[in-house]
């Protein structure tokens, strides 16, 4: 699992060039050429990677192959499931335990609701808690909410919903400060300052982080706060497979399982917050993934078939930098923090081809470039193409001891394997690392359902066509707490009428006509990992 | 299925399955048969779902590991812990004192450790968790947080401790206490919360919102970029 002969002696070709590299770093693409690049090389263009989908508010609109065949699944329960019973009632129902979650739980509870959040697997099992490189806040005096602004919507291709990012900007400084408050270790200088880096496509260094933990020390934390809370009840291993309406239209509750006893019940709400996260484990167009094991897309299935509008769903991001050697750890994620601290991609001539920090469509397209059309990459011993990434150069820039103090959780990953980061290069591919749309919202997190919010990875519209970096943990805390404060008013205001699945129904129907013949059970909860026999 | 030649023999909580040599612990169960739900989260190495206790045959000795993070070895006896039930304090940071104290009310058995090092032994993480329980006996607060940062609560630690310690959670509130009250304060970030309160940004925002997108265009591109 140590690296090859044969790497090795590539290895030492990247070493040749690297005193060059020290002084000289590859120019940024303009904005034209960025089009260009993407067109031809991002996953997302790739025409036989995505289909229409044929029925629902989405229909005639593209997005990937496996998302649209879960999309156009078949229910897990009968439409005459009996509701007259709930098994039990609650003011605000969070549907999933990741950051955006557990945030909505705390500011439910803090404006007075009755909360409770389900999830399918342990609360905390979430991307947030993989999400390594750090989070973006304008709270530096030369920086400001308005470059913050223009650094989303440039990054997102100016798709991003105006009133979204403005949400996402103004709310950042609050949320670090509230975090910090919930007792949130950042990376501070002696003195106070917080210790802030580039992320690609940042105009200015504003990447706060908790060394290369980030994700996993907010969601620690925020996930020992919901349990310290009175009023918030926390049920885990129970996923929400179906939506619950009542005779006005408006969702009411949700059919939940128990994951281990497969039982299904009823739990009525005044109010649903989905934030069930993205969908990495579909492995869109078979790219592996850096996304926890449940990332399998169960709250766009649920509002669609509600009923809620999509957006964006025609674009995945794909994270340059999956670790692509050793095979074990295949696809995982190694932070564009080593980027943003200096070390540069380089080819198998120990050349550089592309600006480090370019935001990540554009990055990752130029990696798959270099190895498929210009046949520049190297080929790992199981045949996976990949590019080097110059971890070495981070001591050298910084000083002695600033990868594992910086990284300890990639240095740590990587020793695993028997790889040496500090003095080695690593070998890296793009890897499926994000659903940049989803459910439309608006900055309050309603859909287009009354009685429906989402936040987070579930929802679409604030990153537009591409996130950048640092700008997710921050969108779960933004709109994780937008959504709880919205639900806790919603949920004094609102009175559900009657109980129905009767959109199940016209679901089903409609799959019937379009001759959907009816394999697929979604949401799926889990990808199929076990080997067929 | 083609018959393959890297096929190693492992026992999973005693039964015998052979295994591709490469597979870690947790793709050698999926390939072995299992639908994962409990023992199973992030697959990277954050969460602290897998942990895994595994003895080698003819070895006395137990290993700790995350079966997503280790590689199947021949004769493996595995067995999963993917629940501890542990001890864990309920509590309100915002009325807690960052001091000794609060550490001993809440966690009154942190005086009970014994230091043996057990704990340390059985950290996936290598984290020196003798060494953070010796600075929680003495109140360090700021030394508990910083040694015990890279934990990832997979609960190894408690499940392994003659002295019945929860050592993550004692950790946690540590980080906790440090994060909210020790650690140095940021004028840089109170200062712009304040100004975003008084409204400071409205108006950039509203002008850039109302931007029509070929000049939103040119001021992007003209950004300044810091070095």
């Amino acid at each position: 699992m140590t690296y090859t002969a044969e790497l090795l002696e590539q290895i030492k070709i990247v070493e040749a060039t690297r005193p060059q590299r020290l002084t000289q770093t590859f120019p940024a693409m303009p904005l034209e050429e960025r089009q260009e690049l993407l067109k031809k090389f991002h996953p997302d263009y790739i025409e036989s990677g995505m289909r229409e989908v044929r029925i629902g508010s989405y229909k005639g609109k593209r997005m990937p192959n496996e998302l649209a065949d879960v999309i156009e699944g078949r229910p897990h329960v009968d439409p005459h499931f009996d509701l007259s019973n709930p098994d039990f009632e609650t003011d605000v129902l969070i549907v999933g335990g990741g950051g955006a979650g557990a945030s909505a739980a705390l500011l439910a509870q803090e404006n007075g609701a009755k909360v409770t959040l389900v999830t399918k697997l342990r609360f905390g099992d979430a991307n947030t808690m993989m999400a390594q490189g750090g989070i973006q806040a304008a709270d530096r005096a030369e920086d400001s909410p308005a470059t913050h602004y223009l650094d989303v919507i440039g990054g997102g291709h100016f798709t991003n919903f105006p009133d979204l990012v403005e949400a996402l900007v103004k709310d950042a400084p609050i949320v670090i400060a509230w975090l910090e408050s919930l007792g949130v270790m950042f990376d501070k200088t002696p003195d106070g300052a917080m210790m802030e880096e580039h992320g690609g496509g940042t105009s200015i260094k504003r990447m706060h982080s908790a060394r290369d933990y980030t994700g996993a020390e907010i969601m620690r934390v925020l996930r020992d706060e919901v349990r310290n809370r009175p009023n918030i009840e926390v049920i885990e291993f129970c996923p929400a497979v179906e939506l619950v309406l009542d005779d006005g239209g408006a969702v009411c509750g949700a059919i939940l399982m128990n994951f281990e006893t497969e039982r299904y019940f009823y739990a009525r709400a005044k109010v649903v917050v989905l934030a069930t996260g993205g969908s990495g484990r579909l492995h869109y167009q078979g790219f592996p993934t850096t996304n926890h094991y449940g990332a399998t897309g169960d709250g766009l299935v649920l509002a669609y078939r509600a009923g809620a509008e999509l957006a964006f769903l025609d674009t995945m991001q794909y994270h340059p930098t999956g670790a692509a050697f050793p095979e074990q750890i295949l696809g995982q994620l190694v932070t564009e923090k080593v980027r943003g601290l200096g070390a540069q991609p380089v080819n198998v001539k120990g050349e550089q081809f592309v600006y480090p920090l370019e935001p990540r469509d554009v990055e990752a397209a130029a990696f798959i470039r270099e190895c498929k059309e210009r046949k520049l990459g190297v080929i790992t011993p199981s045949g996976q193409p990949a590019v080097w990434l110059d971890t070495p150069m981070i001591d050298l820039i910084h000083g002695q001891g600033t990868i594992e103090k910086a990284l300890p959780a990639m240095v740590r990953q990587f020793k695993r394997f028997h790889i040496d980061m500090v003095h080695q290069p690593i070998l890296v591919y793009p890897t499926l690392h994000y659903q940049n749309g989803g459910v439309k919202i608006d900055a309050d997190c309603h859909t287009s359902v009354p009685g429906l919010l989402v936040a987070g990875e579930t929802s679409g519209g604030v990153h537009g066509r591409n996130r950048l970096m640092g700008n997710s943990l921050l969108d779960v805390c933004v709109f994780g707490r937008r959504a709880g404060l919205t639900a806790a008013q919603l949920a004094k205001e609102r009175q559900p009428g009657k109980p129905t699945l009767a959109h199940l129904e016209s679901w089903n129907r409609a799959l019937d006509e379009i001759g959907v013949n009816g394999t697929v059970r979604s949401p799926i909860l889990i990808p199929n990992y076990t080997r067929r026999q | 299925m083609a018959e393959r030649n890297d096929l190693i023999p492992i026992y999973i909580m005693g039964k015998r399955y052979d295994v591709p040599s490469s597979l870690t612990i947790m793709k050698a169960m999926e390939y072995a048969g299992y639908t994962l739900i409990r023992g199973v989260g992030c697959r990277g190495g954050f969460c602290g779902a897998c942990s895994t206790v595994y003895r080698i045959k003819d070895d006395p000795k137990l290993y700790f590991g995350l079966a997503c993070q280790t590689v199947v070895k021949p004769e493996m006896y595995l067995g999963q812990i993917p629940f501890f039930p542990a001890k864990r304090a309920t509590y309100d940071i915002a009325q807690l004192q960052a001091q000794a104290s609060t550490l001993f009310q809440i966690y009154p058995e942190i005086l009970r450790c014994l230091g043996c090092g057990t704990c340390t032994k059985a950290c996936p993480q290598e984290l020196n968790v003798k060494g953070y329980m010796a600075a929680a006996m003495r109140g360090d607060i700021a030394a508990v947080a910083n040694l015990s940062f890279d934990c990832i609560l997979c609960g190894l630690c408690a499940a392994r401790c003659p002295a019945e310690e929860p050592q993550y959670n004692i950790a946690i509130l540590a980080r906790r206490l440090y994060g909210r009250y020790l650690s140095p304060r940021s004028e840089h970030l109170h200062q712009r919360v304040q100004e975003i309160q008084q409204g400071a940004f409205d108006q950039a925002l509203a002008e850039l919102k109302s931007m029509e997108i070929n000049a939103l265009k040119e001021r992007y591109k003209a950004r300044p970029i810091e070095a």
